[in-house]
């Protein structure tokens, strides 16, 4: 059954996303977690790593490697921060993660949104594809469940967005993905992070807007 | 000092004073270089280097103390030139690396402690000898700003708005020590830093010297560069008039300008 999934492809089942708004970051996934397709193994894990307090990851692909990688580019972070005497800048996080998925191309299949805020560049998304791909962008979308809203996020984003427009945003498209993505449902968290912090949301899947589901 | 000579051989060897001898004399190394000053001031780092030209057969520019680190790091160096240009090196790497692992530019601190654990680890051991030189860091960037760090033969890295080494570093410290530099731009700095070394410089001793200038700054774009021609003409023009105090001597040999 395993083997059949990671054959079948690198999505794990899951919707994750990230965007940008004027002044913060807002990081989102589903809660479901599935084995081979057939069995929720659990309805509400929560996707969202925090690697430092501004600094939030998701994972994509095999959740195993991507633990193992995420586990090891925290401890580099906050390493580094230390010895900087100074929080973390996003892209550093970022730079982490790419150097251990690019350098271990040959063994992983993991991939990453990592988003957050740094006093430098204030709030910024990035893609760490799996292998090893770096770039930045103002939102972006991951996951066997993003197949589904990439017409609705490209066609609803817009920059500079106020802190309820992106939850609105969010909210929205993962609603989307989880309505029409068997591997993907469950409850909607979402963390936004600006300079006063990050901050969790959960919306249980009763609460998620409904799009013509009667 | 001929006590010194059961406790000088190795740098792993402490005198009953406390001191580290191989390291003191890695230290008269710089001493005997000829000079290098930085200044940090509002919006940059400016550079100044006494290059003695030792022959009239060396190629115009050859043997530079100016080294490039990263694009937004400047480091000028005393003493043994062969040293110093290793570790410009080993800085290079760091700063690459750096830049490699997280995505951004060094800060200079964090290289400069960096960089002073390497020259420091020469100091801990039989089988080497200290780095005999001493180096200047300077950076610029839209974070810290313009920030100066000095290392010498101890490995120790201290944060300066104005620091002299070499010769007549202290001739050149108190110079620098008049400027109120936080106050200036490179364009006024790069004036005064050209005129210091030619106050210091000893025309008696040393004869023909070259000076290198260099800055890095707002007024380059956060990169560090050798100051344009006419920058660099106009400095010394600057400094050769403000030199000539009018003494009989001095008129004759700079008033030329």
């Amino acid at each position: 059954m395993e083997h059949d999934a990671a054959v079948r492809g690198v999505s794990t089942g899951t919707t994750i996303m990230a965007v940008t708004f004027d002044g913060g970051v807002i990081i989102g996934s589903d809660s479901r977690a599935t084995r081979g397709g057939e069995e929720v193994s659990s309805k509400t894990i929560n996707k969202l790593v925090q690697v430092h307090q501004r600094i939030f990851c998701c994972m994509a692909g095999s959740l195993a490697d991507a633990q193992a990688v995420l586990k090891t580019a925290s401890f580099q972070l906050n390493l580094h921060s230390v010895q900087m005497e100074a929080p973390p800048r996003v892209i550093a996080a970022a730079s982490l993660l790419r150097k251990l998925c690019y350098h271990n191309k040959d063994e992983l299949q993991a991939g990453f949104i990592t988003a957050g805020w740094d006093p430098q560049k204030g709030p910024q998304v990035y893609v760490v594809s799996l292998g090893g791909m770096l770039i930045s962008q103002p939102f972006t979308i991951a996951g066997s469940g993003s197949t589904y809203i990439y017409g609705y996020t490209d066609a609803k984003y817009r920059p500079h967005m106020t802190r309820e427009e992106g939850l609105q945003f969010v909210t929205n498209a993962l609603a989307l993905a989880m309505g029409r993505d068997n591997v993907s449902g469950g409850v909607a968290h979402l963390v936004v992070i600006t300079e006063e912090g990050a901050e969790h949301v959960v919306i249980p899947g009763n609460k998620l807007p409904k799009f013509h589901d009667e | 000092l001929s006590s010194n000579r059961r406790y000088d051989l190795s740098a792993s060897t402490f005198s009953p004073d406390g001191r580290v001898f191989q390291v003191e004399y890695a230290m008269k190394a710089v001493e005997n270089s000829s000079t290098a000053i930085a200044v940090r001031c509002k919006d940059g780092v400016v550079f100044g280097v006494e290059k003695l030209v030792l022959s009239k057969l060396y190629e115009e520019g050859s043997n530079k103390r100016i080294f490039n680190v990263d694009k937004h790091v400047g480091m000028a160096v005393a003493g043994l030139l062969a040293d110093a240009r290793s570790l410009s090196e080993v800085a290079r790497e760091e700063a690459s690396n750096f830049r490699s692992n997280y995505g951004y530019q060094v800060p200079l601190k964090h290289l400069a402690d960096r960089v002073a654990m390497y020259v420091h680890a020469y100091t801990l051991y039989s089988a080497v000898r200290p780095f005999g030189c001493s180096f200047i860091l300077g950076s610029y960037d839209l974070d810290d700003g313009p920030q100066l760090y000095m290392v010498d033969p101890s490995g120790i890295a201290y944060g300066y708005w104005g620091c002299a080494i070499g010769k007549a570093k202290q001739a050149a410290k108190t110079e620098i020590e008049k400027l109120s530099m936080k106050d200036m731009t490179c364009r006024e700095v790069v004036k005064e830093v050209a005129k210091i070394i030619y106050i210091v410089h000893d025309e008696v001793k040393d004869k023909a010297f070259e000076l290198d200038l260099s800055w890095v700054g707002e007024v380059t774009n956060g990169r560090h560069e050798l100051v344009p021609k006419d920058v660099r003409e106009e400095a010394e023009k600057y400094a050769k008039v403000k030199i000539c105090c009018g003494t009989f001597w001095c008129v004759r040999q700079f008033c030329g300008v």
